[in-house]
């Protein structure tokens, strides 16, 4: 059986788009019969990927995102990107709790759910250009981390 | 039982409640009625803010019994009403949160600073 399969969607960077984006996700992922975590975890990161387009790449202009999605055995490649202002410092960024926008209350943990709850994240963008983010995570593997009672060391 | 004032709006298009928002004593609750993303947390904040400033807060409750979903946005909007009641000696709560909601404030500390109660009856017999 061919288990490979393809999306694209395009969207306004409007933030009732999170909420679509991360269920289309969700939905198409439905078919490599993730757990209730996996499925919890592929959301919250598109989520944080959308909302960075949003808020960081459009600010308070309007440009169009697009997300793609790949599924191939039991990977799932999720990418989000943006025609926005792209990131200037990538390392920076991705620090946990490095916010450039404080006065949103955004905490800064957006890049750190990512790669906590995707098993690889890969992030380019060019200044004035847009962003990328391409996000992989294999289902079925066994425990979830954070899950367990042991707490997470490589985010805050 | 419900003596405390409630405030809320409701959008009868999807026939579902947004999130309602309930006082008792000094005591703010937050139903959450959706996922708290972005989106969602612009308005809570807003709403939210008014009735601690009007009505001499001191501690909040997010109730997640309506909500199954929270990013980092979530993280910001409880981190913000953290510092504001803080000061008077105030404190958060979170009541009825799911697996996935309580992974996200494993994974980021909160429960440092927040305390998790089973339901919002519990909490706020505690937090008298």
């Amino acid at each position: 059986m061919d288990n490979t399969n393809k999306m694209v969607l395009e969207f306004e960077s409007k933030s009732q788009n999170e909420s679509f984006a991360r269920t289309v996700v969700a939905a198409f992922a439905a078919t490599m019969d993730p757990t209730i975590e996996e499925l919890a975890d592929i959301k919250t990161a598109v989520s944080e990927a959308v909302t960075n387009s949003i808020i960081h790449g459009y600010g308070d202009c309007i440009g169009m995102i697009t997300m793609r999605s790949f599924i191939s055995g039991n990977e799932i490649t999720v990418e989000i990107e943006d025609s926005g202002t792209g990131i200037q410092d990538i390392s920076k960024a991705m620090e946990p709790l490095y916010t450039s926008r404080p006065e949103l209350e955004r905490s800064g943990m957006g890049f750190s759910f990512m790669e906590a709850f995707m098993d690889d994240l890969e992030v380019e963008s060019e200044f004035g250009k847009g962003t990328l983010v391409r996000m992989k995570k294999r289902i079925g593997k066994q425990l979830a981390k954070g899950y367990t009672q042991q707490t997470e060391q490589n985010v805050v | 039982m419900h003596e405390g004032k409630s405030y809320g709006k409701e959008d009868k298009r999807l026939g579902k409640e947004g999130t309602s928002y309930e006082i008792r004593q000094r005591c703010l609750i937050i139903r959450l009625n959706d996922e708290l993303d972005h989106h969602n947390a612009v308005q809570i904040r807003e709403k939210a803010d008014r009735l601690i400033e009007r009505n001499n807060i001191k501690h909040i409750i997010f109730d997640f019994s309506g909500s199954g979903f929270m990013d980092s946005a979530g993280i910001g909007v409880i981190m913000g009403r953290y510092k504001k009641v803080i000061f008077i000696g105030g404190s958060i709560a979170v009541a009825s949160v799911n697996s996935a909601v309580d992974r996200i404030f494993r994974l980021s500390g909160l429960y440092k600073i927040i305390n998790k109660y089973d339901s919002v009856e519990t909490a706020l017999s505690q937090l008298k």
